[in-house]
């Protein structure tokens, strides 16, 4: 019994920490830009291609194979790099003050070319780098081996939330991306470069996309079509724990990881609508989500 | 004037374009070109028919599909992407009948869209050749005029493997699954387990694992695997779904902890390579790559397949050169009839109607579901790495189609549960 629910614990919480990584991206970008981003599954992808391409270089180059997670991390700030200019100056910059519809439907245009951009750089073949994933080797959990890599994903996944609630809490340049989420104009109006804020406030949001693809490539065999359901999760992540809200980020892929994790391990039947009940139930109750405090309205 | 010159042209045109119908069989392909099943499947499916349409149409391929083209008549082709679901594949396949005008539709790999397809194949009269998909309720559940499925049914890759596990003396005392949340999941997950049960009553089952399609993550369902400690744990995923199991579970000892089945695991060996288990027995979906028989006509496509891809060919391009291959002789029977005239579709599903025709897999013959749906023989095997530390197949067990497929007449679920009735082994 004690095992079973070790076992329960250590599977939810590793997959909500995958869930976290991709989602906090998510809401974050929501949180500063007002803008919920479809394309941030297929800046996921990305990672995941470019990390697929990039480690087999760094090994084929006879680097040290403990610097391979610096490789991962390279490729991830590459592809928001690359992404960001073009999405967020390029064409969400345009669309900054319209219809929250009309920009949903921009950034699934743009899911759909990126869609696209990876069949075009890539094909259609699978790639597969899951090298790194052997890299910490196997623990033993019970009756149960658990590989290194993947219990690495909590560690990461803490990391990332962490970093992210310091740097908006306790430095100055989080505090100014704080006055701009609670009144962008007023922000503006004291001097603040709205601009430059949103600028960043996307490249983290492109980063934490990426870096989440770029650590799930040496799980998974990665091709065309890996994007939709991190879109669909993500989703339910954010709208649990609230649009804009990192400790909700927290608390809904925990939700998640371990309501998921329960059902396959007791009630398999279910795992398939666990995470749409759960997300349905929190639209019925709570329709802003867990960490989404009344906002006054503005005149 | 101008209105007898517009005639004119009007005229040569429309019988230009007769003549051209007339003079070729054209055929339209829906197989996946994008999302989750465009790797393992539509790519090698693509690449093998590209391959076959050229050397049918240059009469290079092995007796008896040594004539140039279907019956002296040239080959044209497209493909369509078959993604998006049952409800688009269904408008696709009008688009492709009503505005595109083919001869047939070949195709299909999703279970869901060969549930869906044929209904709408009858009530437009378009011959269709669904060549891949694994559901035995096509023709279980209904009977098709213009339908025919020119590959055996998922019920044989099951009925197969726990023949095999029995024959090889493989503990069944437990067993587990992890199969796909829909029909070619569940399916094949009920014929396997009422297979097991009907040759071991004492064998129990442990736990049975339905993640939906296209998942990816599979660290949980790994865990639930392991902890049910089951003998043998049976799996029909395919494609991104499979290879990402085979990276996940590898590492964590699932292989050396219980022995895993896959009914269609070789179509992922060509991507994997070695990092593809040991000790996973396995089977193809018929006697096809490394299981394939020793034939002049299968020595023929492993090789130039080989040579024109530098993989060798998996299940995928086996099975549609095989629903090409059908196509190709009912069309010639139905002229063989008519005198040599392009056949109508009424005069080829004639034709296509209990057919027997060789393939390199091996003699295929249509019949169940009133000589609509094929059968073939069957092989399982077990991977071993060779001398040279590669991955193979090794331990193969060869089984007749009549062995492994139910009687015309007779449900897969229903034949299983009676016994096997009038297995020829």
């Amino acid at each position: 019994m004690v095992d079973e629910i070790l076992t329960i614990v250590l599977d939810g919480a590793i997959y909500a920490s995958w869930l976290f990584i991709v989602a906090l991206g998510l809401t974050f970008v929501f949180g500063v830009l007002k803008i919920l981003n479809i394309a941030h599954g297929g800046i996921y992808a990305l990672g995941a291609y470019s990390t697929a391409t990039l480690v087999p270089i760094f090994y084929s180059l006879g680097m040290p194979e403990q610097l391979v997670i610096l490789a991962m991390l390279v490729s991830a700030l590459a592809v928001a790099i690359v992404i960001t200019p073009i999405m967020e100056r390029g064409i969400l910059r345009r669309f900054y003050g319209q219809d929250e519809v009309l920009i949903v439907l921009v950034t699934y245009a743009i899911y759909l070319v990126l869609e696209d951009v990876q069949k075009l750089i890539w094909g259609m073949n699978s790639l597969y780098v899951s090298e790194p994933r052997e890299l910490l080797g196997a623990l033993e959990f019970g009756s149960l081996y658990y590989v290194g890599y993947d219990l690495a994903l909590i560690g990461l996944a803490i990391f990332c939330g962490l970093f992210l609630w310091f740097v908006l809490n306790k430095t100055q340049s989080g505090k100014i991306v704080l006055a701009v989420i609670h009144n962008p104009e007023i922000s503006g109006c004291m001097g603040v470069n709205i601009n430059k804020v949103y600028l960043a406030a996307f490249f983290i949001g492109a980063f934490l996309a990426a870096l989440a693809g770029s650590f799930t490539a040496p799980l998974i065999s990665v091709q065309v079509g890996i994007s939709v359901a991190v879109v669909i999760e993500s989703f339910a992540v954010v709208i649990i724990g609230g649009l804009g809200s990192i400790s909700g980020a927290v608390i809904g892929a925990l939700i998640i990881g371990m309501a998921r994790a329960a059902c396959v391990h007791k009630l398999p039947e279910a795992e398939i609508f666990i995470m749409y009940f759960c997300m349905a139930g929190m639209l019925i109750f709570k329709p802003k989500g867990l960490f989404q405090g009344a906002q006054a309205r503005k005149i | 004037m101008r209105l007898v010159k517009l005639f004119v042209l009007l005229f040569f045109y429309y019988s230009s374009s007769f003549l051209k119908a007339e003079d070729e069989i054209k055929i339209g392909i829906s197989t996946f070109l994008s999302g989750g099943a465009a790797s393992s499947f539509g790519i090698p499916l693509k690449q093998s028919l590209e391959f076959m349409f050229n050397a049918i149409n240059k009469g290079d391929v092995p007796a008896p599909y040594n004539s140039p083209g279907i019956g002296g008549k040239q080959i044209s082709y497209f493909f369509i992407d078959e993604s998006g679901g049952a409800t688009k594949q269904v408008q696709e396949f009008r688009n492709l009948v009503q505005r595109d005008k083919v001869d047939a539709v070949l195709g299909y790999v999703s279970s869901g869209d060969c549930m869906a397809i044929p209904s709408v194949a009858d009530e437009l009269k378009a011959l269709t050749v669904l060549y891949d998909c694994g559901t035995p309720r096509v023709f279980e559940d209904a009977s098709y005029k213009y339908v025919f499925r020119t590959a055996a049914h998922a019920a044989m890759d099951n009925i197969a493997i726990a023949k095999y596990l029995i024959e090889k003396g493989h503990d069944i005392s437990s067993i587990a699954g992890i199969n796909q949340n829909y029909a070619w999941g569940k399916d094949s997950w009920k014929d396997f387990s009422v297979s097991v049960k009907k040759l071991s009553p004492s064998s129990e089952i442990k736990n049975e694992l339905f993640p939906k399609i296209f998942s990816g993550q599979y660290g949980t369902e790994i865990s639930a695997l392991m902890n049910s400690k089951a003998k043998v744990v049976h799996s029909s995923l395919w494609g991104g779904d499979l290879q990402s199991f085979i990276l996940q579970a590898k590492p964590r000892g699932l292989f050396k902890r219980t022995q895993v089945v896959f009914s269609a695991g070789d179509h992922v060996m060509p991507g994997l390579g070695n990092k593809y288990p040991e000790g996973v027995i396995l089977g193809a979906r018929g006697q096809y790559g490394m299981m394939a028989p020793d034939t002049a006509l299968n020595k023929w496509f492993y090789k130039s397949y080989m040579d024109e891809y530098g993989v060798f060919p998996a299940q995928p391009p086996y099975r549609m050169v095989q629903g090409l291959m059908g196509l190709k002789m009912a069309i010639e029977k139905a002229m063989e009839k008519n005198g040599g005239k392009k056949p109508n579709k009424d005069e080829i599903a004639a034709a296509f109607k209990g057919l027997e025709f060789d393939s390199p897999g091996g003699l295929v013959q249509m019949k169940l579901g009133d000589g609509h749906q094929a059968i073939q023989p069957h092989a399982i095997g077990t991977t071993a790495k060779d001398k040279d530390g590669n991955i193979t197949v090794t331990d193969i067990v060869r089984y007749k189609a009549s062995c492994v497929n139910p009687p015309n007449g007779i449900k897969a679920v229903d034949w299983i549960n009676a016994g096997f009735p009038g297995a020829d082994c």
